[in-house]
């Protein structure tokens, strides 16, 4: 394999991992607080990518659009909690998990209706659709690299948040400990829509980074929910700094599995098994990566403290 | 006279607090030794490293002379040691006779037995329905275990630590939540256990304490400050100090 | 007999004589609804035995159905085009062990991890490990990926003509009757027992001297079998199986079948199925848009209706 690809698959590596950081913060974040469940948290995805697309057709500007779809998705959150989730804290998972289950189905079908069953494709500024130079003939294209740096602007200023800011305080302190921060006068309702309504914009903005590369399609939050859920599993659930290596590492794999292991069986066996058997083991790796991290540690890579 | 259960140095801690701190007691057979101390001195954490649902950071417990300080929970019941709960901690879902039956099972080896229904095997039910006699259920057998009173659920954690016959009995605030009444009896029904099981008895009633130990430890910051008999620790300047003045 | 025992009496006789008077009537779509209605019930019946009974939420199981589905379209596959001789048949005899030890198989290795962890991570993991096999059929082109797989030719069995649709709902009804016989079996008997307390009161069994890693791991692994002999069935039914049929939005039907119906009830997962069938035809036949009000229903069955169908018709038991 030459070092051009390896490095251009390691970017597209990291671009999804920041993409999952992105998706996965907001569920950590708001099982780590709140002890929610929020399969739904895959729509808001969906939703952030679909508004985006509109408003870039609407405003004729795709970075416009991105400014105007966060806080509309950030709403959305914020609804969700106070008409749905707010009276499943006290249920238990199970339950949490069906009615959520149910959102989706929701929330899907009036993608559906008011978007119609097709994808719709988000075009961007001419300046983002070239490609840049990294030195010789390593050509990456500038929207991937605006990805990655807004990926990991985001992932700044969540750290920034959480760790130097008054609601950043709270939201660490409620956390560890909910009739704490309830003890002390803080009004904990308006904490938690704030956080889901985070989480709603972090997964959103996500949506609308990924939505000029695969379109804004229904269904889309669907499956990348289930590699946030190994994403923070593996990070251990309600860790932020887990949740971004998990995301970063699994991100890594998943791309760079896709890329090299035929390359890599095909040291050891001969190219026709290995084309016959690499897909299939790609297709599994991070799954496999999961059970071994659990198999070793059953909470995760950063275990959250004991509540 | 030979120790039955043997805790040497036993240390954890939570987040920089200790909970159990170079904790060391010893059972001997057919003793009864009641753990008394103020709220928070450890209690239930030391009964928790006992029966293995936690771990200590150092130290040892000993069971019989054998090292059981990391035997998993179920193990530790094999060998003998049963545990009754502070907070009531019984199946609600299942009868009273149920949950009694399910302890009694749980003596006969595996429970991997598919095809008979539980509830048809007379000895398990017979057996629960002497055991509920004996504390004084004998006509809530086939009630709903949630449906009991809480005096109630205290009687059936007994008779679920009775069904084990288990030679080492945790007794974790058997009295807890008991009225005047109800604690009396329930005294008079441990009394019965004398001799006959080696007892820790963890519990709040000085009362109680002092009526059925035949030796009082204090635990205080999860450390023993003192261990000897009733009159004893009666005269203890320290407990006094440290514990009973403060009632 | 109790309020509950007529209404499970009711449920089965209805589903024995109903769809067949349909058939023979001359309206064999109705009997091909009862067909799916029925084998999606046997999966249910089966995600009852650990999530009602054993408080495992598997949000995974649609991973066991596919499985068992596969079981059967993968040897028909390599009997009618070669290779892999030694799973070329469309025999029974092969097929349904082989739906049945795969699934068993995949339950014990996946079982072995998930139940090692507790509460959400277990749902998460469930689900995490039926995305694993869907995504492993995707990726594999010889059964057509994401396409799908045609099954030419169904299962062959001693007694029963699969291609007769009468013989094969018989099959099927059967098959529901022995799944509901023998959960109810293991639920009532000693491992049962162990594993109902084991859900109420894991530290309680656990201080008594039950393992209930391994009493649980045990009924996951029957579950997960259970769940692949009905795949077997729905790719005999079918006759077309998909990467599709593995979705967790599958897994999330199956546990709405037992929640709706009434999880550890007998009947609840098949009134559960019952109601699920015929809501998603009756709504679907009104509007393309019927996942809105399914959607809706789901959530307003969560928040309002505790202990399902069968605890509101049926009583307490």
């Amino acid at each position: 394999m030459d070092t051009t690809l390896l490095i251009i698959q390691v970017l597209n590596g990291l671009q999804l991992g920041l993409l999952l950081f992105l998706v996965a913060s907001g569920l950590t974040l708001v099982f780590g607080i709140l002890d929610f469940v929020n399969l739904a948290h895959g729509s808001l995805y969906m939703l952030g990518a679909f508004i985006c697309a509109s408003l870039t057709y609407a405003l004729g500007n795709f970075l416009l659009a991105v400014l105007v779809a966060l806080p509309l998705t950030g709403l959305i959150g914020w609804l969700t909690e106070r008409v749905i989730a707010r009276t499943l804290y006290v249920r238990d998972h199970l339950d949490q998990v069906l009615a959520t289950f149910g959102l989706i189905l929701v929330f899907d079908t009036m993608a559906h209706i008011i978007w119609g069953p097709q994808g719709i494709a988000v075009p961007l500024p001419d300046w983002l659709t070239g490609q840049v130079s990294l030195g010789g003939d390593l050509l990456v294209p500038t929207f991937r690299l605006l990805i990655i740096g807004a990926g990991l602007a985001a992932a700044g200023g969540l750290f920034w948040l959480v760790n130097y800011t008054r609601l950043g305080m709270l939201i660490r302190a409620g956390a560890s400990n909910r009739t704490m921060v309830g003890a002390l006068g803080i009004d904990i309702q308006l904490l938690f829509s704030l956080v889901f309504a985070l989480g709603a914009m972090l997964a959103g903005l996500a949506g609308m980074l990924i939505a000029p590369i695969t379109e804004a399609s229904i269904g889309m939050g669907n499956s990348i929910i289930i590699t946030a859920f190994v994403v923070i599993i593996v990070g251990g659930i309600g860790s932020i700094k887990g949740a971004f290596i998990a995301a970063l590492l699994i991100g890594l794999i998943d791309t760079l599995g896709r890329a090299f292991l035929d390359d890599l069986f095909s040291l050891f066996m001969s190219s026709a098994a290995a084309e016959n058997s690499a897909p299939a083991l790609s297709a599994m790796l991070i799954y496999l990566i999961m059970a071994l991290v659990l198999a070793l540690k059953p909470q995760g890579l950063f275990p959250p403290k004991v509540r | 006279m030979s120790a039955v259960l043997e805790i040497q140095g036993l240390n954890k801690s939570f987040g920089g607090i200790k909970a159990t701190d170079n904790l060391t007691l010893t059972v001997e057979q057919g003793e009864l030794h009641a753990v008394i101390g103020p709220n928070g001195a450890g209690k239930t954490t030391m009964i928790s490293q006992l029966c293995g649902t936690q771990v200590p950071d150092s130290g040892r417990v000993l069971f019989k002379g054998r090292d059981i300080t990391r035997l998993a929970p179920h193990r530790r019941a094999h060998l003998g040691i049963t545990r009754s709960y502070q907070i009531t901690s019984l199946i609600m879902e299942m009868s009273v006779l149920d949950n009694v039956a399910l302890a009694l099972q749980a003596r006969e080896g595996h429970s991997f037995r598919f095809l008979r229904p539980a509830r048809t095997i007379t000895h398990l039910r017979e057996r629960g329905r002497d055991l509920l006699t004996r504390v004084g259920l004998a006509d809530k057998v086939d009630h709903a275990t949630v449906a009991l009173s809480h005096g109630e659920h205290r009687r059936m954690e007994l008779a679920i630590a009775l069904a084990a016959e288990a030679e080492l009995m945790l007794l974790d605030e058997p009295m807890a939540g008991l009225g005047t009444q109800e604690s009396l009896e329930m005294v008079a029904l441990l009394k019965g256990l004398k001799g006959k099981h080696s007892i820790l008895l963890i519990e709040h009633d000085m009362d109680a304490v002092f009526a059925l130990a035949d030796r009082i430890s204090v635990l205080v910051y999860g450390h023993i400050i003192a261990t000897g008999t009733p009159a004893e620790i009666r005269g203890n300047e320290a407990v006094q100090h440290a514990y009973l003045g403060e009632e | 007999m109790t309020r509950r025992a007529w209404m499970t009496l009711a449920v089965l006789v209805l589903l024995a004589i109903v769809p067949p008077a349909f058939y023979l009537s001359g309206n064999a779509f109705y009997l091909s609804l009862a067909t799916r209605l029925v084998i999606l019930a046997i999966a249910a019946v089966s995600l009852n035995l650990i999530l009602g009974y054993g408080g495992m939420v598997s949000f995974g199981h649609a991973a066991f159905v596919g499985l068992g589905a596969y079981a059967v379209g993968i040897p028909a596959h390599h009997a009618l085009y070669g290779g892999w001789d030694a799973l070329a048949t469309n025999s029974g005899w092969l097929q349904i062990p082989l739906a049945v030890g795969i699934t068993a198989l995949f339950a014990l290795l996946t079982g072995l991890v998930c139940l090692r962890t507790k509460g959400v991570y277990f749902i998460m993991i469930t689900m995490a490990f039926a995305q694993m096999i869907y995504y492993l059929i995707v990726s594999i082109e010889e059964y057509g990926g994401d396409d799908g797989l045609v099954i030419d030719s169904r299962t062959e069995l001693w007694l029963f003509d699969l291609d007769k649709p009468l013989q094969l709902y018989a099959l099927c009804f059967l098959s529901l009757l022995v799944a509901l016989g023998l959960v109810r079996m293991i639920v009532n008997s000693r491992f049962g027992m162990v594993l109902q307390g084991a859900k109420g009161n894991p530290e309680r069994m656990a201080s008594l001297g039950f393992n209930t890693y391994a009493y649980r791991l045990t009924a996951y692994v029957i579950s997960g079998a259970m769940c692949g002999y009905a795949g077997a069935l729905l790719g005999n039914f079918t006759t077309f199986i998909s990467p599709e049929m593995m979705d967790w939005h599958r897994s999330g039907e199956l546990m709405f079948m037992v929640i709706l119906g009434g999880a550890a009830t007998t009947i609840g997962p098949v009134l559960g199925a019952v109601i699920f069938i015929v809501l998603e035809e009756i709504l679907s036949s009104y509007t393309i848009y019927w996942q809105l009000p399914f959607g809706l229903l789901l959530i307003v069955t969560v928040l309002f209706v505790r202990g399902g169908l069968a605890g509101l018709l049926g009583g307490r038991k």
